[in-house]
């Protein structure tokens, strides 16, 4: 089942006293798969934001089809079922956190009995103990970004939209979130996030689409898109001179007194251990490079 | 049970406010003063006390309708607080409606709070109970709230500084619109006549709803008068609230 399908999204804006239209989303198709995690990865103003407001109906697709599990995303039904947390998330900073749970579980019409359980689990789990009473005008914008997490979680959401979750986050945060993230999975639930921090979403992601210019270029499995074919292998040895080096015609790189050489097959790549071995010298590591999704991405933009 | 969410956290957000006070203080203040200017009055000493109080309390009541409508909707696009309610399983005629109830209970209580000391003060000071003043503070009230549905609407689609210059001119409008009535009678022309028709009908009357002359000089009230007053605000209240719906029903959030 899917848990978002996306299907020829259109979106523009028009500008200059309605004169000039911009194409913002061209034309986007995109398949969330339920129980999985996506990254929506695309550089700034390609489009990310806008197809989320688009899928929340913050704003309007000019044309195109939006299913959240197979139901319209208009549909009430549809939206008792996601959790959202916006990209710089504002709330209302005269509430307390708990108080911004609250009114937000009210909204998907929870008992307050259920609200209140769900609170003091969630405030738990975003790590905000002893600080449910706080207004939220004295948070910091990590802790914001924290309840804003939260709140997205109070529906038991079966679908997470996340708008750059990590920014603005500190490496603890990040790691945190990634943590909170790959729980929600085990619980069953599926998460698509928009990101341009591409470290955080090689990490955990299943999925990813790539966006540039309102436009796919591309969308797979993560395992199959971030090939497992070797780039290069990177040897790294000491004890050898430089004059030997130099006479065989090798190109290397200095660290200090290790050597680096970058071989592009295997075969090279034993030459080089084999050279190294030969001139007394001593292999301190060999680390086949393969394909990151930052290659991926770079590769794309560049096209 | 989303209305009353929305409404509550409207309160809540008036309430959390130090100007909402502020403004009730002065209120009072300026309506206890009545008793300083009556005693510089020469002649009918409680009609004054009447008039100067029931003014200053409308006068704050307003402001505070006013100055606390304009920023309602506005500052959620501002702050983008909105994107998080509009994003949950809400309509956005819930939110208006929520907004403005919630509006609602924050003037009741501004103006409660007012009238109850202004009443026990006027008790003192003359010693009589006038039970028309009561209905005054009930058509103040409604009076008050096609001002907050007025300034929502307003405050859906145009900054605040544009929303205040609009409501507050249409407040003041409202207050000689009746005029309209009395002298399209006087036209000849069918186009001018049609024009001050629909100015009359489009513009809110709320002369209809302010009895203070009537208290201050001591004229009888009709009932038949003040249930189709009622009837006029309720019907005002809810075609400014339709209008507001379907403007916010068609407006993005970028």
């Amino acid at each position: 089942m899917k848990a978002l399908e996306i299907k020829n999204l259109k979106k523009s804006f028009k500008s200059n006293f309605l004169i000039k239209e911009y194409h913002v989303l061209k034309d986007i198709n995109l398949n969330v798969e339920k129980g999985e995690i996506y990254g929506f990865l695309g550089p700034n103003g390609a489009g990310k934001t806008t197809t989320i407001k688009c899928v929340l109906r913050i704003i309007f697709p000019n044309s195109g089809e939006i299913n959240i599990f197979d139901k319209p995303y208009q549909s009430v039904a549809a939206r008792e079922k996601v959790g959202f947390l916006p990209e710089h998330p504002y709330f209302y900073d005269y509430l307390t956190a708990g108080e911004l749970l609250s009114f937000t579980g009210r909204l998907f019409s929870i008992p307050a009995k259920k609200i209140a359980k769900k609170t003091a689990a969630l405030i738990k789990l975003v790590g905000l103990q002893g600080k449910e009473d706080l207004k939220l005008k004295k948070f910091s914008k990590g802790m914001i970004q924290r309840v804003g997490l939260a709140q997205s979680l109070i529906n038991d959401p079966d679908l997470i939209i996340l708008d750059e979750p990590f920014s603005g986050l500190d490496p603890i945060g990040r790691k945190e979130l990634r943590d909170i993230i790959l729980s929600l999975k085990a619980d069953g639930r599926t998460i698509f996030f928009s990101s341009h921090i591409l470290q955080d979403m090689e990490l955990i992601v299943d999925k990813v689409g790539i966006i540039l210019n309102g436009k796919m270029v591309k969308e797979g499995k993560l395992s199959q898109l971030v090939s497992h074919s070797v780039r290069y292998y990177e040897t790294v040895f000491s004890g050898v001179e430089t004059a030997a080096l130099e006479e065989n015609n090798l190109e290397y790189m200095q660290q200090d007194k290790n050597f680096i050489i970058k071989s592009i097959s295997g075969e090279d790549a034993n030459k080089i251990i084999r050279f190294v071995t030969s001139h007394k010298g001593t292999i301190l590591s060999v680390t086949p490079v393969k394909m990151t999704l930052e290659d991926i991405f770079l590769k794309e933009i560049k096209e | 049970m989303k209305i009353k969410a929305i409404a509550l956290n409207t309160f809540k957000e008036a309430v959390r406010n130090k100007v909402f006070y502020l403004l009730i203080v002065v209120g009072i203040l300026f309506a206890l003063s009545s008793h300083i200017i009556s005693m510089l009055t020469l002649g009918d000493k409680i009609k004054v006390l009447k008039d100067v109080g029931l003014a200053s309390i409308n006068f704050f009541c307003v402001l505070i309708a006013i100055f606390t409508g304009i920023n309602l909707v506005f500052k959620e696009i501002d702050k983008r607080t909105i994107y998080n309610i509009i994003s949950k399983p809400i309509s956005r005629s819930n939110f208006i409606l929520g907004k403005f109830f919630g509006l609602g209970l924050t003037l009741l209580v501004a103006l409660l709070s007012m009238a109850v000391i202004f009443f026990l003060f006027l008790l003192i000071s003359t010693g009589e109970f006038d039970s028309r003043i009561l209905l005054y503070f009930a058509l103040l009230y409604f009076e008050l709230l096609i001002i907050s549905a007025i300034s929502i609407l307003f405050s859906s689609f145009s900054t605040p500084i544009l929303s205040s210059i609009f409501t507050i001119s249409l407040y003041l409008i409202g207050h000689v619109s009746w005029t309209f009535n009395e002298f399209k009678h006087n036209l000849i022309k069918p186009l001018e006549k049609a024009a001050a028709y629909l100015f009359y009908y489009i513009m809110p009357n709320l002369e209809k709803l302010n009895i203070k002359n009537i208290i201050v000089l001591d004229v009888p009230i009709k009932s038949d008068v003040i249930t189709a007053s009622l009837l006029y605000a309720v019907c005002y209240i809810s075609a400014v609230l339709i209008l507001a719906i379907l403007i916010f029903n068609k407006k993005e959030f970028q």
